[in-house]
């Protein structure tokens, strides 16, 4: 079929949205609620175009038919397209200075695109509500809020966990929780995905950042920083660097600028999560389950577990995630070994998500008599004490991580992308279970950005099932089909081994990543956590020689008595 | 608690208004209770949030305890027109109550609505299933006097 759009002549072979016909010819469509990786809805009325013989539609969800004459920026489109956002203004607190989106704001962006400099409309209901500050994590502001319902797409349809909708009609409408008893009384799992999509200032993690300049600005306190493997190729597209570059080396220099007093990785924690939960499968394996084993490192999939699945807690693993294990070696191992009271030592983490401020705070994380972490900031509240300090990111030197907890192998590094911590846990799985050594490292059939994905090991006769699952939608499914299969057949299990990551695309796409998280741009970060792999020397967890010290001079062996009380967690049965 | 009422309709989604009428038809209070929509979340497999969505979204529902007679007003154009404002005002004042507000002893609501479907007989308002046209804040006056007459308490009160 033949459109023309803009006085350009376009030959299509399907009828695609206009939004995704302009594209083609070099037009982005200005646009609102409309969000790529969600299914186009149509309520801002941001994106119109005027078409010949029909007047002004939606681009978002108007498919192109032959012979279409389209306008993108008819003198008809720009007055309706200024009014939808100047009407939105009218209803907005537009204090955009002391906003947390100031600058990165997509309402913001459009008002100066369309050239807004005065509001037309009046403030007719404008009033104040409530911030909803019940949630160890996120903040929402209803102010704020412009009903794109990009938010609660995200958390129904890609999560399934439908914590948030809309609520009320007109003026009164807002985004909030059953029974409006607040985000932290909900069953929101705190993954932050709301955030990745907001386009507005309406969510936002709870702002960390101040306990952390005050622990760095206390002689007393003792400062240690470690950072997921997701961050160190989330930052570069912040910095004017290629999106998805690793930076780890910059990294560690600009926590030093900062002034952290150890810097170390939760790489190395991932390691030791590797080592733990790969005895742990290990031992089922020998005792015959139960089955599937699930990993346990993503604090949001856990919540969803302890609400919706809280009957499979004997299949999700008993290790705690790699922030919590580093968190309880810090304020031991660590401190044991330089001497340091572990009351003196503030334990701050650097994480691409939110749930692990909600992790953080569960009160039975502290096995070592203190909290394991003190402090979560997100990978965007890191990148707020950079620029707050004028910290010029892209020209740093680049320098290494201390050594004591800051070494890592290849397989650690890939714990920030979905599958992962899979592929890590069967390179440490197979070699300590055979004895032998693996011919092939790479696990390519775990790999990828699809749902759902799953095969099968040789591990020295036994076929070990093993499946991964990104994006709690896809984990439900994944589960429904467990359950479903062991209804069936007596019990017995499709899987071996699940590896469950809240967010769509693992911890790269995690809540608390720099905006712009699109299901490329992580794809991108997680393309360079492979990379790093590739190119490192040790790439399997037990021939890490930090963790091997860790176990000699401290834990004894893995799973060993020590190792389960510092390492380990248990969990809870959830209602809302 | 609700079964008797949820075992009713099948478990479908296009029974959730009916069921949720019917709920809050039965409570005292004229509104569906969290313990309600947990049910009938349950029973229909609707997630709780969905099915408080729609319980908010029309004004004939409820999540709050209201009063024994619920006085609805029109406050769509025409009857706005006709002075649905003052009539808002003095139901406001007689009642000491503010809209969505009800009266400490449990026997007013005052809610404002939108078309009741009588324009013809604009200001109108309706208190529970009675409706009542071409008001003025006079006959509003008399209209509440009389149900004022009602002296059996609001608590209890079951239909």
């Amino acid at each position: 079929m033949k459109v023309t759009i803009d006085n350009q002549t376009l030959e299509l072979d399907k009828p695609i949205p206009i939004l995704e016909a302009a594209k083609k010819v070099g037009i982005k469509i200005p646009t609102l609620c409309y969000y790529e990786d969600l299914p186009p809805i149509g309520s801002c009325g941001v994106c119109v175009v005027e078409i010949e013989g029909l007047g002004v539609k939606r681009a978002c969800v108007t498919p192109v038919y032959d012979g279409m004459k389209i306008d993108t920026h008819s003198q008809e489109v720009i007055k309706h397209r200024k009014m939808a956002v100047e009407l939105l203004l009218s209803d907005h607190p537009i204090d955009c200075l002391t906003c947390e989106r100031s600058g990165r704001c997509d309402l913001q962006g459009l008002a100066d695109n369309l050239g807004i400099n005065d509001l037309r409309y009046p403030r007719l209901k404008y009033k104040e509500k409530p911030i909803d500050e019940t949630s160890p994590s996120l903040y929402r502001d209803p102010n704020k809020c412009i009903r794109c319902k990009r938010c609660v797409q995200m958390c129904d349809n890609i999560q399934s966990v439908e914590a948030i909708n809309v609520m009320g009609r007109g003026y009164e409408t807002t985004v909030t929780v059953a029974y409006d008893h607040g985000m932290g009384n909900s069953p929101c799992v705190n993954c932050g995905q709301c955030i990745s999509v907001c386009p507005v200032g309406a969510i936002y993690e709870k702002r960390d950042i101040d306990h952390v300049w005050e622990a760095i600005n206390n002689p007393d306190k003792f400062v240690v920083v470690q950072e997921a493997p997701a961050i160190r190729v989330s930052l570069a597209e912040e910095f004017g660097l290629v999106p998805g570059d690793d930076v780890t080396g910059k990294m560690y220099t600009a926590l030093r600028m900062l002034g952290f007093d150890a810097i170390f990785d939760t790489n190395f924690a991932a390691d030791l999560t590797i080592m733990e939960e790969g005895t742990e499968f290990l031992k089922r394996v020998k005792e015959g389950g139960p089955f599937p084993l699930i990993t346990s490192c993503s604090p949001g999939w856990i919540k969803f577990m302890e609400t919706f699945y809280p009957d499979m807690k004997n299949n999700v693993s008993s290790c705690k995630s790699p922030q919590q294990m580093f968190g309880a070696m810090v304020k031991t191992f660590f401190a044991r070994k330089n001497n340091i009271d572990p009351r003196r030592i503030i334990s701050v983490s650097i994480m691409p998500c939110t749930a692990k401020k909600f992790e953080a705070a569960r009160p039975e994380m502290d096995a070592s008599g203190y909290r394991d972490v003190d402090y979560v900031i997100t990978t965007r509240e890191f990148i707020r004490m950079i620029n707050e300090v004028g910290i010029d990111f892209a020209n740093l030197a680049e320098t290494s991580a201390d050594t004591l907890m800051g070494t890592y192998t290849g397989a650690a590094a890939i714990f920030g992308a979905t599958g992962g911590v899979m592929e890590a846990a069967l390179r440490t799985a197979y070699e300590v279970h055979t004895g032998k050594t693996l011919p092939k490292l790479d696990f390519e059939e775990v790999r990828g950005m699809d749902g759902v994905r799953e095969t099968t090991v040789d591990v020295n006769g036994l076929p070990v099932h093993v499946a991964v699952a990104h994006g709690l939608e896809n984990a439900r499914t994944l589960l429904e089909k467990v359950k479903e299969y062991k209804e069936k057949n007596d019990g017995q299990s499709p899987y071996h081994f699940i590896e469950v990551m809240t967010c769509p695309g693992g911890c790269v796409g995690g809540g608390g990543q720099p905006y712009g998280s699109t299901m490329k741009r992580r794809e991108e970060r997680a393309r360079s956590l492979y990379t790093i792999d590739g190119k490192l020397k040790l790439r399997k967890s037990h021939e890490n020689p930090a963790i091997k010290k860790s176990y000699e001079e401290f834990l004894g062996e893995p799973n060993s008595k020590l190792a389960h009380k510092l390492l380990h967690t248990h969990y809870v049965r959830r209602k809302y | 608690m609700y079964e008797r009422i949820l075992r009713k309709y099948e478990p479908t989604a296009d029974n959730l208004l009916f069921i949720l009428h019917e709920i809050q038809d039965n409570e005292p209070k004229q509104y569906i209770p969290e313990q309600g929509i947990r049910e009938v979340s349950d029973y229909l497999d609707l997630s709780p949030s969905q099915v408080y969505s729609v319980i908010t979204f029309y004004s004939l529902y409820s999540v709050s305890p209201r009063g024994k007679y619920i006085v609805r007003v029109c406050d769509s154009p025409p009857c706005h027109l006709m002075g649905s404002v003052s009539i808002i005002d003095e139901l406001s004042e007689i009642l000491g109550i503010k809209e969505g507000e009800t009266t400490e002893n449990g026997m007013f609501s005052l809610e404002v609505v939108s078309c009741l479907g009588v324009c013809g007989v604009a200001p109108a308002m309706m208190i529970n299933k009675e409706l009542f046209g071409n008001l003025t804040p006079e006959k509003v006056r008399n209209i509440i006097d009389k149900y004022r007459q009602d002296k059996q308490p609001a608590s209890q009160v079951a239909e």
